[in-house]
């Protein structure tokens, strides 16, 4: 299984570095999502509890998730349209691979543009929000976690979706209810960490619970999805 | 074609590879194949000949594991086509070339092979061979899918299937797109994998050529075999 999931891995972030999707298109569509929001909304100051923050720096959290949401939904997209465009889902069955190997290397591969992705947009939300970090070790966690959850929960049901004529428009109708608690687990513990204050680091380990649990179920499940798609 | 064989005489000459009876395959709900009889032995070259419809990919899908058996009784390879683990089985010791090149786009042919190959659990020295072989490892082994002709991307896809070895190789209109030398070229692969104990099923349009490399011909219509399978010269 692990043999499997590390060449999938390898040969998807092989096709990302040759075509560079990622860079060229999600991160550019990430960085405009967190542009307009900053255009959007009132920047503002407002008091929380002693301190006085702008809107956008107390709201930040949220915007950044949501941001890295929707730019999962084009990397979660493109990590099965290579595998769809020349029957290449076929030619994985015929050589018998672990299914459970490709939904794990497909999910790394995921992880890992998710990563880079966030590392550039949490960098472009400290800048254009004025946002502090109150502690980088619950950050770096809550990210990681996070990630791993997005991956995990993505690829198993864009592989589903994969399989559908209506894919482009069943991926975001699948993926963001499922990914909604991941959603508000990531932005209450990144508010903590940057803000500081207690209780960050129960939804942080939530946020693991959640990782074990998609990657458990992608694992099991990913069989069945690949018999029928 | 110089004379009629009926079944007994080819179960005669060796295992039986494949064995198909009343098989009904359902695409969604349409009959796809409907209730289809065939036998094939080792070391056979047959060629499904029919109009279009008539269900010559989805045969050669259901011999490989991907096409469901949606009624009826099929073995091949010994594998019983009901049973989802036996199905499993079977498409790692077959090899299925189609209309669509089963290869990355975005990666160069090396590449694909080294990703198929490892995906197969073959040894990556085949490889260059195999690329020797298939005229691919000079200025080709370094270009991306994307970029080569029709033919050469047939002959990437036969290089993953020359890789692979497996016992059945099933071919869907492998002459398709490709020139004559590249034809030639086919046939070859082809001649080669049989006298190295493949069998080989294929599906072509090309009567001319393929009448001549099979060793019997099976017409198809309607899902169904329409007529006595017929002999063609031992190539």
């Amino acid at each position: 299984m692990f043999h499997d999931a590390w060449i999938m891995a390898r040969k998807d972030l092989r096709i990302e570095w040759v075509t560079r999707v990622a860079t060229g298109q999600v991160l550019p569509f990430g960085a405009l999502v967190l542009i307009l929001f900053g255009l959007a909304l009132n920047p503002d100051l407002v008091i929380v509890g002693a301190e006085r923050r702008s809107i956008l720096a107390q709201i930040a959290p949220g915007l950044f998730w949501i941001t890295v949401l929707l730019a999962s939904l084009l990397a979660l997209g493109r990590s099965f349209a290579i595998e769809a465009n020349d029957g290449n889902i076929d030619a994985l069955k015929m050589a018998g691979l672990d299914p459970a190997g490709v939904f794990l290397g497909k999910a790394m591969a995921v992880a890992v543009q998710l990563l880079a992705i966030e590392v550039v947009l949490g960098f472009g939300a400290f800048v254009l929000y004025g946002t502090p970090l109150a502690n980088v070790v619950m950050l770096f966690c809550a990210v990681i976690l996070a990630t791993v959850g997005v991956a995990a929960a993505g690829t198993l049901y864009a592989g589903i979706a994969s399989g559908l004529r209506a894919r482009d428009t069943l991926v975001p109708l699948l993926v963001l209810p499922i990914l909604s608690p991941v959603l508000l687990a990531a932005t209450l513990s990144t508010e903590v960490a940057i803000f500081g204050g207690s209780g960050g680091w129960s939804w942080v380990m939530l946020l693991g619970v959640f990782a074990v649990i998609y990657l458990g179920v992608g694992m099991l499940a990913f069989g069945p999805v690949m018999e029928e798609t | 074609m110089s004379e009629a064989a009926n079944d007994d005489e080819v179960d005669s000459a060796g295992r039986v590879v494949v064995d198909l009876d009343g098989a009904i395959s359902l695409l969604g709900r349409f009959p796809a194949l409907s209730g289809l009889d065939l036998t094939v032995v080792d070391g056979e070259i047959v060629l499904l000949r029919g109009p279009n419809g008539a269900g010559k990919t989805t045969l050669l899908r259901l011999c490989a594991g991907l096409a469901p058996l949606s009624d009826g009784s099929g073995r091949v390879l010994d594998y019983d086509l009901v049973v989802r683990r036996d199905r499993r089985r079977l498409r790692r010791e077959s090899g299925l070339l189609s209309h669509q090149t089963f290869l990355y786009e975005e990666l160069t042919v090396e590449e694909n092979l080294k990703f198929w190959a490892q995906a197969n659990r073959v040894e990556l020295d085949t490889i260059e061979p195999v690329l020797d072989r298939l005229d691919l490892a000079g200025r080709l082994r370094n270009v991306s899918i994307s970029a080569l002709s029709t033919g050469q991307r047939r002959r990437a896809s036969l290089a993953v299937m020359v890789c692979r070895r497996p016992k059945l190789w099933l071919l869907d209109e492998p002459h398709a797109g490709l020139d004559q030398a590249g034809r030639d070229f086919v046939d070859d692969i082809v001649r080669h994998a049989v006298r190295f104990g493949a069998t080989v099923m294929l599906a072509s349009h090309d009567l001319d050529r393929s009448i001549d490399l099979a060793t019997r011909v099976v017409q198809l219509a309607g899902g169904q075999v329409s007529g006595p399978s017929e002999a063609s010269h031992v190539s």
